[in-house]
């Protein structure tokens, strides 16, 4: 602002050469004293992620032990791994790993494909006010919480009314009304249409700002060369948008990490539980709910693992395919 | 664009039509469903069970709506949920951008430390059962805290105000340094009023995450009926049924609790009830969180 002087003078001061190794304690201390506001502002937040985001991590002790609740950390019985020996040998267990590897993959692709689709056709539209109009109301569900998604997605799905249902037999594509929520096998399409629904629109806004920085000359030109628009989309549009995909395509594996439950919580059935049961919900069903804490956080751990197989896993696909790694 | 330059192929022309029609069907199918549920809302709830309401309410009444007004719950819920969205926002936007703060700060000695500390964060969580019993062990179970304390920093939004932080000229600081300021009133007085779009942003992925929880509620307060959250309270009424295929019982222990069965309009005005908040503050501040995903993206 107006010291534009001084910040030549500042500049001097903080490239000062590194100081001489005997001087290096007093230097880290008088540092410390001038900073003391930064560490006042940070310490005590990193404490708080300590105790949040870190302390649970103690918690996988559990898993090895018979764990008490009343009992304190040196008294609980150590087991090994017999809780991880119980859950392998369970049936339900590899169901549930089933539904989660399925979903969660689900997911993925088309959690990542669609947006991109749907931005490169956004950004063809002619009519801006229709344009804008798309746009505004595509983020809108992204906004609503998965309680009321399931409960719009019921009722969409509902033989009693359900505009699906309608139109099907309205068009004479089926006889009668199908119980959508009632078939297992089609609880891992449901779920990932609702996430299709729900996150479309936002997942575009990225791209959608990386297609308009694409430099509008390469259009003009591929068109004066007679490329059609369809061409020029795959040649020129995304290209464009490369490091944008690359980017959101990070961010679709971080949310691998945290594969959820939400949406089949809310979404499953009795009927359906064969097929809408995840890792997270079983460690909820059996282990919470049921007070076996040390059962609970094996699945946990074990969700972890899968977490991580998932994350390795796309990114060796990801450094195949475009030669460049994310991690 | 400069199409008009040039004279329009079939094919592209073609394109044009199929991408209107494209882009109709993504309106529809995104507004439609919105819709409806308000249609249902305001129609007759004994009416409704006789199907068939799209768009218009057939019997029009207000009636759903004064019913679950009067339902002591729902004004309970709300009373918790604007209480949760409004601490759990201010709390989240302070904390968040003390800490973007000093990452910024290239002479911050713990910078390195405390950015590896919170980046980790993102790639593992302790889980379910451990979480809860820190929570326990916190003695947070049961109390409003539990709403707030636990999400309050997340790693993203850190990143996020930082990088705008970071394409604040590092001059301004410097100066207000010269002049006497010291580093909590740089953030105070020159960082956080520049900050105002990336807040905004921040306190739109707070506020809405803050509005739309509703299974901390359900893990930790779901017996605490003066902590119940709006979201809890419709979710409750919306399993309450279990879509009218004559499905029998939940077989997890969550249908106990759910035993009152509500009519379809009666859950519906609640679901408008729930959602309304939202989609009016969204529109005002999407020029903001346009932006801030956009510089996520950029940081990333």
């Amino acid at each position: 602002m107006e010291t534009l002087t001084e910040k030549s003078a500042s500049a001097k001061k903080s490239s000062d050469p590194n100081p001489p190794t005997q001087k290096r304690r007093n230097r880290v201390w008088d540092s410390m004293k001038q900073q003391k506001y930064l560490y006042l502002m940070s310490l005590p937040f990193v404490a708080w992620v300590f105790v949040f985001n870190y302390l649970p991590l103690w918690g996988w002790t559990m898993a090895f032990q018979n764990y008490k609740p009343a009992r304190s950390f040196g008294d609980q019985q150590w087991v090994g791994f017999k809780h991880f020996a119980e859950l392998f040998s369970d049936d339900r267990f590899y169901l549930v790993l089933r539904n989660t590897l399925a979903m969660s993959l689900m997911g993925l692709v088309i959690g990542f494909i669609v947006p991109i689709f749907f931005a490169i056709l956004l950004n063809e539209m002619k009519g801006m006010f229709f344009k804008r109009a798309v746009q505004t109301v595509s983020y809108l569900p992204h906004f609503v919480s998965w309680v009321v998604v399931a409960g719009i997605i019921t009722k969409m799905l509902s033989t009693d009314g359900g505009i699906i249902n309608d139109l099907l037999v309205n068009l004479n594509i089926i006889d009668q009304p199908i119980q959508f929520m009632a078939k297992g096998n089609l609880f891992w399409y449901i779920v990932t249409a609702s996430d299709m629904w729900k996150e479309t629109g936002w997942n575009a806004i990225i791209y959608l700002a990386a297609i308009t920085g694409i430099d509008q000359e390469l259009y003009e030109a591929s068109r004066v060369d007679g490329a059609n628009r369809w061409r020029q989309m795959w040649h020129i549009t995304l290209p464009g948008i490369r490091t944008t995909i690359s980017v959101l395509f990070i961010m679709s594996i971080g949310h691998l990490i945290s594969i959820g439950f939400e949406k089949q919580f809310l979404l499953q059935n009795s009927l359906v539980l064969d097929y809408s049961e995840v890792l997270d919900l079983y460690a909820l069903n059996y282990g919470l709910n049921m007070g076996r804490f040390s059962y609970g956080t094996a699945i946990g751990i074990f969700n972890s693992v899968v977490s991580i197989i998932l994350l390795f896993t796309a990114n060796g696909l990801f450094k195949k395919f475009t030669k460049e790694s994310i991690m | 664009m400069a199409n008009k330059a040039f004279n329009a192929t079939r094919g592209d022309k073609l394109f044009d039509i199929f991408n209107i029609l494209a882009m109709t069907l993504v309106l529809i199918v995104t507004l439609y469903p919105f819709l409806n549920v308000l249609a249902i809302s305001l129609n007759n709830s004994t009416d409704t069970v006789r199907g068939g309401i799209y768009l218009w309410p057939r019997d029009f009444t207000l009636q759903n709506y004064k019913t679950i007004f009067q339902y002591d719950g729902l004004l309970q819920g709300l009373q918790v949920s604007i209480l949760r969205t409004i601490v759990g926002t201010v709390l989240g936007l302070i904390s968040s951008s003390m800490i973007a703060f000093t990452l910024s700060r290239p002479d911050f000695k713990l910078r390195k430390f405390v950015s590896t500390a919170l980046a980790l964060t993102m790639y593992f969580s302790g889980g379910l059962i451990p979480v809860y019993i820190l929570m326990r062990d916190l003695n947070l179970i049961g109390t409003f805290w539990v709403y707030v304390l636990p999400g309050m920093i997340s790693a993203f939004n850190v990143f996020i105000i930082r990088s705008f932080i970071d394409g604040l000229p590092y001059a301004l600081q410097e100066s207000a340094k010269l002049d006497g300021a010291n580093d909590f009133k740089i953030y105070y007085k020159i960082i956080l009023p520049l900050c105002k779009p990336v807040l905004a942003t921040i306190a739109l992925f707070l506020a809405v995450g803050q509005w739309n929880a509703w299974f901390d509620t359900y893990l930790y307060n779901g017996s605490k009926a003066h902590l119940t959250t709006l979201q809890y309270e419709l979710m409750k009424v919306l399993q309450s049924t279990q879509q009218g295929s004559g499905a029998g019982r939940n077989a997890n222990d969550m249908a106990q609790q759910m035993t009152q069965i509500s009519p379809e309009s009666i859950k519906m005005a609640i679901t408008i009830v729930v959602t309304v908040p939202i989609l009016i503050v969204y529109p005002f501040l999407q020029k903001y969180f346009v932006g801030g995903m956009t510089l996520g993206a950029v940081k990333a």
